[in-house]
């Protein structure tokens, strides 16, 4: 579970104040607003790739507000993917095992069942420069559930996609919710992202919850 | 709307102007500068027989310059990117106070005439610090100082290659590898550094242009003496000095060759900044 209670955050000109919401575990949440409303910003104070003025963030209990984003535990899936261009497809999802220093035999098993899941088996062993959009995208999935996160971030994840490859992707989403039973926080503005994924729909304007 | 539409007056009178005066002029002004360019190195080739160089080649002060010119140049393309990188990743991934300030002191090197660097390297060297450093080991007028001229003024270039390098590529790919378990440090060699490969060479390869030319500072700096601080542009300023000429434009032309070999790795390899290729 993650609660996000009293959190403010200041950067420049732009504000938010109070951000209070609870995402029960299991439990796929859409945050919605329009572009600019700073609903990536939370995304990522929740990452804890931005400084909080103020407030809490607790998953599971324990406050994370001040751990640095490698200790929280939480996967990230940014809009464009942001492969990392210089490796290929398997090293991506196995990248964060790698950190942890897992043996190459268990790294090699996770990436399978990673890719049989993602159904990118075909891809192990290409290079990113020659993904198609979809493909980047159920890959960044991979490379952020790999370690077995508490929690998911998705920011934005099928904006960039064509609608057939929207359609995959929701199918997919549908598939790793009912498998995994993740917790998630998928940023969006398209409404039919929130109406076919959300089991919980939160909803940001002028800098606050409504 | 369509032309049944227009006033009776606008039918048929409007004539847009034509280009080719306007690319004419552009034309010729910029085809002017690249004759320049060509014709000087036309000259250079035509003045001087390749018998003028392999002669040139045979001295044994010519010889001693070559390799020193290619030792040192080397070592502050090496000292450049060391110091380049870092520099390049706090200026382009940190905001802090001063940071406009600093940028503004990093550029000091690149818009100072030659000659001042060397001047002032020589005081500070005067310095209580800098007699300190001679007390052991002697800087002045020897082979160290002619490195450090060359990496004042080359190590300005690899900081602005590397601060473009840097700021071209997005920092997300970092932030994910932060979400994913790494340390910033992590991140920096693992995801960061290997999409920098072109920048490195191409920083790497214009301080060794830019080490291999210097001359002013190394002038003041570590002075003039053949067989010992005698680098290739040295050797054409010494050769000139007593009429050679048939020496100065044999050096230079081995100079203008090795420039080419790093133009074309620049060009081939370097995507950025002030090197972007038209296509």
């Amino acid at each position: 579970m993650l609660a996000v209670k009293n959190l403010s955050i200041r950067q420049g000109d732009f504000n938010l104040h109070d951000i209070n919401f609870q995402i029960e575990k299991g439990k796929y949440v859409v945050l919605m607003g329009k572009t600019g409303c700073g609903k990536t910003t939370i995304m990522e104070a929740i990452l804890g790739l931005r400084k909080i003025h103020s407030g809490e963030l607790l998953l599971n209990g324990l406050d994370i507000s001040r751990l640095k984003p490698s200790e929280r535990m939480i996967g990230y899936v940014p809009q464009d993917g942001a492969l990392f261009s210089s490796m290929d497809v398997q090293s991506n999802l196995g990248f964060a095992l790698r950190i942890r220093k897992w043996k190459k035999d268990q790294i090699a098993a996770r990436v399978s069942e990673l890719a049989d899941l993602l159904g990118v088996d075909y891809l192990l062993s290409r290079k990113i420069s020659g993904l198609s959009g979809g493909e980047r995208q159920r890959i960044a999935l991979g490379r952020g559930l790999a370690f077995y996160p508490e929690f998911l971030c998705l920011d934005e994840p099928l904006s960039a996609l064509d609608e057939p490859t929207r359609d995959e992707m929701y199918e997919l989403l549908l598939k790793l919710k009912k498998e995994l039973n993740i917790t998630a926080l998928h940023v969006t503005h398209s409404k039919k992202d929130a109406k076919i994924l959300a089991d919980q729909i939160i909803k940001i304007e002028d800098g606050k919850i409504v | 709307m369509n032309k049944g539409d227009l006033p009776e007056r606008e039918k048929g009178k409007f004539r847009p102007k034509r280009n080719w005066p306007f690319l004419l002029v552009m034309g010729i002004i910029s085809s002017t500068y690249i004759l320049l360019i060509v014709g000087m190195m036309y000259a250079d080739l035509t003045f001087t027989t390749p018998g003028h160089i392999l002669e040139a080649l045979k001295s044994e002060e010519i010889q001693y310059a070559t390799k020193l010119s290619l030792i040192t140049c080397t070592v502050t393309m090496l000292l450049s990117l060391v110091v380049a990188i870092p520099t390049g990743y706090i200026m382009t991934r940190y905001d802090f106070p001063g940071k406009r300030l600093l940028d503004a002191i990093l550029d000091i090197p690149i818009i100072l005439p030659p000659l001042v660097i060397g001047l002032s390297l020589l005081i500070l060297f005067q310095t209580a610090p800098g007699k300190f450093i001679e007390s052991h080991v002697r800087i002045t007028y020897t082979v160290y100082s002619v490195v450090i001229a060359q990496f004042m003024v080359a190590c300005a270039f690899a900081v602005r290659t590397m601060n473009v390098t840097f700021s071209q590529i997005n920092s997300r790919q970092e932030e994910v590898a932060l979400t994913l378990g790494c340390s910033k440090g992590q991140a920096f060699w693992m995801i960061l550094l290997p999409q920098t490969k072109n920048g490195i060479l191409t920083a790497g390869s214009l301080a060794w242009a830019r080490a291999l030319g210097e001359f002013g500072p190394i002038l003041v700096f570590s002075g003039a003496t053949r067989m010992r601080t005698e680098v290739l542009p040295t050797t054409v300023f010494l050769e000139m000095s007593v009429g050679n000429i048939e020496a100065a434009v044999a050096v230079s032309l081995i100079m203008i060759f090795a420039g080419f070999g790093v133009l074309m790795v620049v060009r081939y390899f370097g995507n950025i900044g002030f090197f972007k290729t038209i296509d």
